[in-house]
């Protein structure tokens, strides 16, 4: 059955990447909802997060096709229970709209906060899961919503302290190698 | 010609002769690093943006010799062929833009066959990159699905070790082709030059930890079975791990059926071989392999020629899956033991655990399968007495003739697939084929290839009309390079499969298969290659006698029945054990 899963991607830093690993989505005509990358704690060490609707067979294959890539280090596949998760959004909203109704209490109950004000508008930062952002908005719309902007998901697994400690080994044995290197 | 002493001449720099490390451009450095690699041979064909490298290839032909193919495709099939005969990376060179996308082919087919094979393209200069330069082509983007790993190197600096790694990737593991692009500026660039092999990266095993507890899971399976069925595929070959696996299966009294890429990998006359899987394929092992209750599969990937209806694949049996690249396991068939490793060091881990076993009744089951096939199939094909010739009795000579130990390197159809049923192979590495793509006109190419990898043996090329068709020029370099291969067309003046298909399944609608050909043995005397051409039975065996006499290339022209269908054959998707034996 097709619901959403969250894949994450551990990858070295390398031109193309991006394309290397989406292109196996392609291929399967898996369509990518969300995709997120930032370089981990571990210098030269990528992590994508990707959201996906597709069956968990599926994914697996996929999986398996991108770990197969030379400069992937690991990929898995999450269900939702696995991962904790946080996605954020910007609300631009014309600066008049603080003068109507009660915005104020519309953002303490949010948890949202107010970035910048200018004359012209303001800019509100909530986080949270898809459907609370999404909400939000209809919250704002009465007040003139200017502008909404999301950024993709940002996972932690929940289980990941092993991989995690693989890693940070593999990043030791490479600094001892590199500085038996440099003293020959 | 001497090697080339860069400090000698360059003058200009013979200065800096205190410094170890010689200063050269990076073109040289490509071919430096090749040498390093122990490449002896490139199949390539030079343009613009590859100049600078075939100017420095100039200076080092006594150490590696460059065929100048007619066709880029041409250049991977030959590298193909070489890497598969010889087990040495096969090597092509090509230019930028439509040199580097003629590769295209060669690379898809290398890939889906698992040949180590490492294509060098020139690129254009990198301040020219994404702005639609004169042959410029994102071959990158183009062949990142279709490659095990590619690079574009922009910095002449960057060359050895980028070339170091693409024969590290390309030969490891599951082997597979690697493209390096490397842009003019980087060709021209000078730098001081040191070459380290790579034995490692930090994200990429090639070859699994062997998991002991697999091993004897594998063996209770098989130590267990009353009907096991080993499934010999590729990997036993690039493993080499054909006195293994036949060790297993005389040890343990086990059929062994062969993929069409293992083909070669056990003697078909070995008494525990019995056939070919798949399509068309022996009888016994697709009808059996239903009855089978441990499968054990060795290096393979459960294609859909060889499986047919999945759902209904393996119905009674354990699979066993032995197999070294872990996206294959469990992708189209679940594993009950899955074994992620090399097939050699499994098969021999495997072994001591394994019960000697007595499956005599099994064993004749194929036996009896194999008579029915013989009696349906094969005896009017292999020894008929009247009527046109037939492609089978012209494989059963040329097996015969040539002691069954040539290299047969076949194209892709029925020439194909009667070749590959009846041909009785005797050493490894001795059938080289396009399996997963079948690409048509992949022979010609991939025997030059196979001669020049291992010009000890005899390469015959069986190809069909319309094979044939598609890469002729390649003559050309067999003439031009004096490549001793012997090919012979199996012509019916049709595309014979398509047109089979056609006949059992398009209600003999023969759309676009019919083909008016060319003079075959004219076309090969005019690149100065003998021929000729047989449509009579009576004369068969003294041309194939005297293609084999003949030093150097020859070109045997047999016209064979025009509509004839390979049997057995399993419809597409349908399950195994429907196969047809009329």
């Amino acid at each position: 059955m097709q619901k959403e899963y969250t894949v994450t991607v551990y990858t070295e830093d390398r031109i193309g990447i991006t394309n290397r690993i989406t292109i196996i989505f392609t291929r399967r005509g898996i369509n990518i909802t969300s995709l997120t990358t930032a370089e981990t704690e571990i210098p030269g060490v990528y992590k994508f997060i990707i959201t996906v609707m597709s069956t968990r067979e599926k994914l697996d294959k996929v999986v398996g096709q991108i770990e197969r890539l030379i400069e992937i280090h690991r990929a898995f596949v999450h269900e939702e229970e696995e991962v904790v998760y946080q996605e954020l959004a910007l609300y631009k909203i014309s600066t008049k709209a603080l003068h109507t109704g009660d915005i104020e209490r519309l953002i303490r109950e949010n948890n949202a906060r107010i970035l910048t004000i200018t004359a012209d508008y303001f800019v509100i930062e909530k986080t949270g899961h898809q459907e609370e952002l999404t909400a939000f908005i209809k919250q704002l719309e009465p007040y003139g919503l200017i502008e909404y902007s999301k950024s993709g998901r940002v996972a932690i697994v929940k289980w990941s302290r092993r991989f995690h400690e693989h890693l940070k080994e593999l990043q030791q044995a490479e600094s001892i190698k590199q500085k038996a290197e440099s003293i020959h | 010609m001497q090697q080339k002493d860069v400090l000698q001449m360059k003058p200009e720099i013979a200065d800096k002769q205190l410094t170890a490390k010689p200063v050269i451009t990076g073109s040289e450095a490509v071919i430096r690093s090749l040498i390093e690699e122990g490449v002896d041979t490139i199949f390539g064909y030079p343009g613009g943006a590859i100049m600078p490298i075939y100017d420095a290839l100039y200076d080092f032909q006594d150490q590696v010799r460059h065929i100048l193919v007619r066709h880029e495709q041409g250049a991977t099939h030959a590298a193909q062929g070489y890497a598969r005969s010889s087990g040495r990376v096969g090597v092509a060179f090509a230019t930028s833009g439509p040199g580097a996308t003629n590769l295209v082919t060669g690379l898809a087919d290398a890939y889906m066959d698992s040949t180590p094979m490492v294509c060098v393209t020139g690129q254009v200069a990198a301040s020219l990159l994404g702005t639609d330069a004169f042959q410029e082509t994102d071959v990158i983007g183009i062949t990142m699905p279709i490659t095990k790993w590619n690079i574009q190197v922009t910095r002449a600096e960057d060359i050895p070790a980028a070339m170091a790694k693409a024969f590290y990737i390309a030969r490891s593991g599951r082997p597979g082709p690697v493209l390096v692009d490397i842009t003019k500026n980087a060709q021209f660039g000078e730098f001081e030059y040191s070459y380290k092999k790579c034995e490692y990266i930090r994200s990429y095993r090639p070859v699994p930890e062997l998991n002991q507890e697999a091993i004897t899971a594998a063996a209770a399976l098989i130590n267990s079975a009353k009907k096991p069925f080993i499934l010999c595929g590729h990997g036993v070959l690039l493993s080499g791990a054909e006195k293994e696996l036949i060790a297993l299966a005389e040890k343990a009294q086990i059929p062994v059926g062969s993929t069409l890429l293992g083909l070669s990998a056990v003697p078909v006359d070995h008494p525990m071989y019995v056939g070919l899987l798949g399509m068309h394929g022996n009888y016994g092992p697709n009808m059996l392999t239903g009855e089978a209750d441990v499968v054990i599969a060795v290096g393979m990937r459960f294609d859909d020629r060889v499986t047919g209806d999945v759902e209904s694949y393996v119905p009674n049996a354990k699979v066993i899956h032995i197999e070294i690249d872990a996206a294959e396991i469990n992708k189209i068939i679940k594993a009950d033991v899955a074994v992620h490793a090399d097939a050699k060091q499994a098969l021999a881990a495997l072994l001591p655990q394994v019960n000697q076993a007595d499956h005599t009744a099994w064993l004749q089951e194929f036996r009896d399968a194999d008579k029915k096939e013989y009696d349906k199939v094969q005896q009017a094909e292999l020894y008929p007495t009247e009527g046109e010739l037939k492609m089978a009795e012209v494989i059963r000579l040329i097996s015969e003739k040539t002691n069954r130990e040539a290299v047969l390197v076949t194209d892709v159809g029925q020439h194909q697939m009667v070749a590959s049923r009846y041909y009785r192979f005797k050493n490894p590495n001795t059938n080289i084929t396009s399996g997963g793509m079948g690409t048509m006109g992949f022979s010609l190419p991939a025997a030059m290839g196979a001669k020049t990898g291992t010009p000890e043996k005899e390469v015959v090329a069986i190809i069909g009309d319309g094979c044939f068709q598609m890469t002729l020029q390649e003559l050309g370099t067999i003439h031009q390079s004096q490549i001793g291969v012997k090919i012979v067309i199996l012509n019916n003046n049709f595309l014979g499969m398509v047109r089979q298909w056609q006949q059992l399944f398009f209600d003999k609608r023969y759309s676009s298969t019919e083909m008016v050909n060319p003079d075959f043995v004219q076309i090969a005397k005019g690149f100065y290659i003998p021929g000729q051409k047989v449509t009579a039975r009576e004369n068969i065996s003294a041309a194939i006698d005297e293609m084999l006499a003949h030093k150097g290339a020859y070109l045997l022209e047999v016209v064979v029945e025009k509509e004839d269908n390979v049997f057995p054959m399993v419809p597409a998707g349908a399950p195994v054990s429907s196969i047809r034996l009329e």
